[in-house]
């Protein structure tokens, strides 16, 4: 994998001429993971669309650009609420299906070696539908892995698995995107107070950084730090929607 | 085997119900043959039928594939390109207008009373319907998937081949189980309008000369064969729905996946 690049991210965003939110300034930190953190409705996956280069449904005014200074296109991984899986192609076939639309032969050994990354050897020929929402997640994380790319951004993942799946998640993805400018989008202020190295809260306009406990990542769900992180965010969420 | 009772229990009441109109209204055998007499018709004039038969199933079949193919390539061409969506699909829902049956005479006049007439009839009946559910099928793709395909940097011809095309597979079936039915009517309205050869031009013969019984024993040829129709694409369409929703062990596999 390449150097991962830190990400600065200014401007307004505009649907229809009625603000959404900006002007903003947000600088994601290179190689670590950063939170979006705010409530549904506020813009947080325009923020992480923006920066993919996909398409808003309105119109963005101001600069994206990477601490490297080369161009982020090519150089990003994404992996959405949904597992987004290919239902007619196997646990194989998904991982490697960024290969096949770009029509090159993909390595099939490293797609297996990731597929045991994820804890998914025993699954390699099942098809999406054979398998449970947890373990879809994972043929979701290890297809992100083996696009290779610096930069992953993820738009509220875990959101849809249970608490425990969700967990199991949380460390699987921070073990095997060490390394990565990861960014985040969430609504779940635990969820933000356990991955952020970074945290920024989004509000009706802005976009504010939080402090964020001085522990590694990633944080126990227990330790004091994290807890009282959380009740921060959650008391800084809760204010600003009433 | 609880389905092919249920299909005899449904011909055999079907039967009775005939049987007990003649019997009941008294109406003589020129007018609505009893069902015995045109099963006797139907095994004397096997060989006449089956002749006939064979004709149009050859136009049915021909139109059926030719015009899939067609409509298919027209739904993959919409689907690809922009300028054949702003020339083609206005053309397309124009063509509705037009009812086909009342192109019948003219295609007869220009390609004469054989085969090609009613093939093209067939064709022209189910090339809209597989058209326009493959079109519908290739354009409604998950948002979500395509942009995961951008983030990947796939070619939209990519795109077309390995995410549309499979996701559209089960509209495709729809499109096809509509064709199936379909087109043993555009052959038979073919058939009707001018020809020598065929189940249609027998059911015009045989009401021509008061042959009712030999009229329903065609009719009753032309239900069988379209009866079959609907199931092999019933089960056709079935594949291609369980194959979308991965629900059946084929699948495709990676360029250079070891076995």
């Amino acid at each position: 994998m390449s150097l991962s690049p830190g990400i600065k991210l200014c401007g307004t965003h505009r649907i229809n001429g009625t603000k959404l939110f900006g002007p903003v300034k947000m600088s994601i930190a290179a190689g670590g993971w950063s939170c979006i953190l705010g409530s549904s409705g506020v813009g947080k996956s325009t923020i992480l669309r923006l920066i993919a280069g996909l398409p808003t449904g309105g119109r963005f005014e101001g600069s994206i650009t990477s601490s490297d200074g080369r161009p982020l296109a090519n150089r990003i991984s994404y992996m959405a609420q949904s597992d987004l899986l290919f239902p007619w192609l196997d646990v194989l076939g998904n991982v490697t299906l960024g290969a096949q639309l770009r029509g090159e032969a993909p390595d099939i050994e490293q797609a297996m070696s990731l597929i045991d990354q994820v804890g998914l050897q025993d699954h390699v020929a099942k098809k999406p539908a054979t398998l449970s929402g947890g373990m879809r997640q994972r043929v979701a994380l290890a297809r992100t892995l083996m696009e290779n790319r610096p930069v992953v951004l993820l738009d509220e993942p875990f959101s849809a698995l249970d608490a425990r799946n969700r967990a199991d998640m949380q460390e699987l993805s921070s073990k095997v995107l060490n390394g990565c400018t990861v960014l985040l989008v969430t609504h779940d202020p635990g969820e933000a107070a356990r991955l952020g190295n970074q945290i920024f809260l989004m509000t009706d306009h802005a976009l504010k950084p939080c402090s964020v406990p001085a522990t590694p990542l990633i944080r126990d769900t227990g330790a004091p730090e994290t807890l009282k992180c959380q009740a921060e965010l959650l008391s800084a969420l809760r204010s600003q929607v009433s | 085997m609880k389905r092919l009772g249920d299909v005899f229990l449904v011909i055999v009441v079907a039967v009775g119900i005939w049987q007990l109109v003649v019997w009941l209204s008294g109406v003589p055998p020129f007018i609505l043959p009893a069902p015995l007499r045109v099963a006797e018709t139907l095994f004397d004039s096997r060989e006449l039928i089956f002749a006939h038969t064979l004709v149009t199933v050859s136009e049915v079949l021909i139109g059926l594939m030719l015009g899939s193919i067609l409509g298919m390539a027209t739904a993959i061409h919409l689907a690809g390109s922009k300028l054949a969506r702003r020339l083609i699909l206005p053309i397309l829902v124009l063509s509705q207008a037009v009812p086909v049956f009342a192109l019948a005479p003219i295609l007869t006049l220009w390609l004469g009373y054989g085969l090609a007439s009613k093939i093209v009839m067939t064709i022209l009946i189910i090339y809209f319907p597989v058209t326009s559910a493959f079109h519908d099928g290739l354009s409604r793709v998950e948002p979500g998937a395509l942009d995961l395909a951008h983030c990947m940097g796939a070619t939209k011809r990519q795109i077309l081949w390995r995410i549309r095309f499979p996701s559209a597979l089960p509209a495709l079936g729809s499109g096809l189980r509509l064709a199936f039915v379909y087109a043993p009517i555009g052959a038979i309205i073919g058939e009707w309008v001018g020809a020598s050869q065929g189940l249609g031009y027998l059911m015009l013969l045989a009401n021509g000369r008061a042959k009712i019984d030999l009229m329903f024993a065609c009719l009753i040829v032309l239900a069988v064969l379209t009866v079959f129709l609907h199931f092999i694409i019933n089960r056709s369409a079935q594949f291609l729905e369980k194959f979308t929703a991965g629900t059946i062990a084929f699948s495709i596999k990676p360029y250079g996946r070891k076995p």
